[in-house]
């Protein structure tokens, strides 16, 4: 009786605790991955990471600075396929979508006004899927150039 | 033997609980922060409909706020020089006992830490990262600088790509802890010091010139870009009186930073084909005054001064 108390805890507790090995593996996945693909460009060291299930978006707003090489990477876990990102300024005017380049993962660009933009991304879900959507981690990173 | 192997398994599901408590424990606080601040900082519920396009329903919504590394860059772009007279003092360090005086100062001293290694500046960027070690350590946030952190920057103190890449791993390091337990206005009150001390910098390398044709100018304007995300990120939490306080701190520049507009005009987007570098091209101008800029000055520094005093 003890012994399946016991064992009914330690499914509650491994169950509270799943969701912070899954942030802690999102944060490995951000270094390890995109970090890592920002070179040679400079991370700026903010994260922004988070589980997202295919179907899922999100939005990401920030300013940009003139006279700053700015590289945008959207790493999206392998087991969600291609992510899809795009750039949209202030004024509603997409100025990159990464659908009409074979989902590219990044995007380098420079300004000459500093403005807001807004990131747009979306976790696809693959044409005639049936199973249950997956969820993995989207990472959004920003690095910028040291000359 | 089958009450050994009994006993073993009693061990096991034992250790299998207190680990999973263990690892529980530590997020449980924050989600009661979390629930308590009614959303993450960076979680936030709303919808902007003008720009949803064909995008549907319920977003996760993020506000990026400049880094201390990047406001270093920034202002290094622009053309300033560095003046150690304007670092926050290393002596100061001692005196920052509560929550809110580390999380700003962590910001302060990164902000100064990433100017003085932009600038080459090798004895001051490691002085400055073992104060900056002091005030993560002093947060608890394990492991943001450790001693390896400190000997790899030692190891390749002349290499400003590592030393900049150290800095920004310590910031994600600090930023993904505190952001894993739901301490999100903790991080955000580190980037509004390290903001602060940014602008404290700049206002101050340009007191005395002309605002005219200055691009450190240009660069303090454009600060009013980043302004309302900063209350956005700090209104959402609501319970905490530190990031409460601070809120008023940056309403209080937002005040003046509303006394100057921004015009910006359409961007033309141009793709260099060989190198697939992305121009946005547009103008943009602005009102500022000389009293207006005055003003702004004398807040900076009233603000920068109650941080780190």
């Amino acid at each position: 009786m003890m012994r399946k108390g016991i064992l009914l805890l330690s499914f509650v507790a491994l169950l509270v605790a799943v969701p912070t090995v899954a942030n802690g593996q999102c944060k490995q996945f951000a270094k390890k991955t995109c970090k890592v693909g920002l070179n040679p460009y400079q991370h700026d060291g903010n994260y922004h990471a988070a589980l997202l299930i295919q179907g899922e978006e999100a939005e990401l707003y920030k300013t940009f600075y003139s006279e700053t090489d700015y590289r945008i990477g959207v790493c999206g876990a392998p087991n969600l396929n291609e992510i899809e990102f795009k750039i949209i300024d202030s004024n509603g005017k997409v100025l990159y979508n990464n659908k009409y380049e074979d989902y590219e993962w990044k995007w380098d660009f420079r300004l000459e006004s500093s403005q807001q933009l807004k990131i747009v991304v979306k976790v696809p879900v693959p044409e005639g899927q049936v199973e249950e959507p997956e969820e993995g981690c989207v990472a959004i990173m920003f690095g910028f150039k040291d000359d | 033997m089958n009450k050994h192997l009994l006993d073993s398994g009693k061990v096991l599901i034992l250790l299998t609980l207190i680990l999973a408590l263990s690892i529980a424990g530590c997020n449980s606080g924050a989600k009661k922060d979390q629930a308590a601040n009614s959303s993450e900082e960076e979680f936030v519920s709303t919808v902007d409909e003008d720009m949803q396009e064909n995008f549907q329903t319920a977003k996760r919504i993020f506000y990026s706020l400049p880094s201390p590394i990047e406001t270093a860059k920034i202002l290094q772009n622009a053309g300033a020089t560095y003046d150690e007279g304007l670092l926050n003092p290393l002596e100061n360090n001692t005196g920052y006992i509560t929550n809110l005086k580390m999380a700003l100062n962590l910001g302060i001293y990164t902000t100064d830490l990433s100017y003085a290694s932009l600038f080459d500046q090798t004895q001051v960027t490691l002085n400055y990262i073992e104060v900056a070690k002091n005030m993560a350590d002093g947060l608890n946030i394990l492991d943001a600088i450790n001693e390896t952190t400190i000997q790899r920057l030692e190891d390749n103190i002349n290499n400003r790509e590592i030393i900049i890449d150290i800095i920004s791993e310590t910031l994600l390091n600090s930023s993904s802890y505190l952001k894993e337990r739901g301490l999100e206005s903790t991080a955000t009150i580190i980037l509004v010091g390290g903001w602060v001390e940014g602008l404290y910098i700049a206002t101050q390398l340009v007191e005395g010139e002309s605002i005219k044709d200055n691009k450190i100018v240009e660069r303090i304007v454009e600060q009013k870009l980043s302004v309302d995300f900063m209350i956005t990120l700090l209104e959402e939490a609501k319970d905490d009186p530190d990031a409460q306080k601070i809120l008023e701190d940056v309403k209080s520049l937002k005040s003046i930073f509303d006394k100057i507009e921004i015009k910006l005009g359409a961007n033309t987007v141009v793709t260099d084909p060989e190198t697939n570098v992305t121009t946005l091209k547009s103008s943009s101008s602005h009102n500022l005054t000389q009293k207006v800029f005055d003003e702004l000055v004398v807040k900076v520094n009233e603000l920068r001064t109650s941080y780190i005093s």
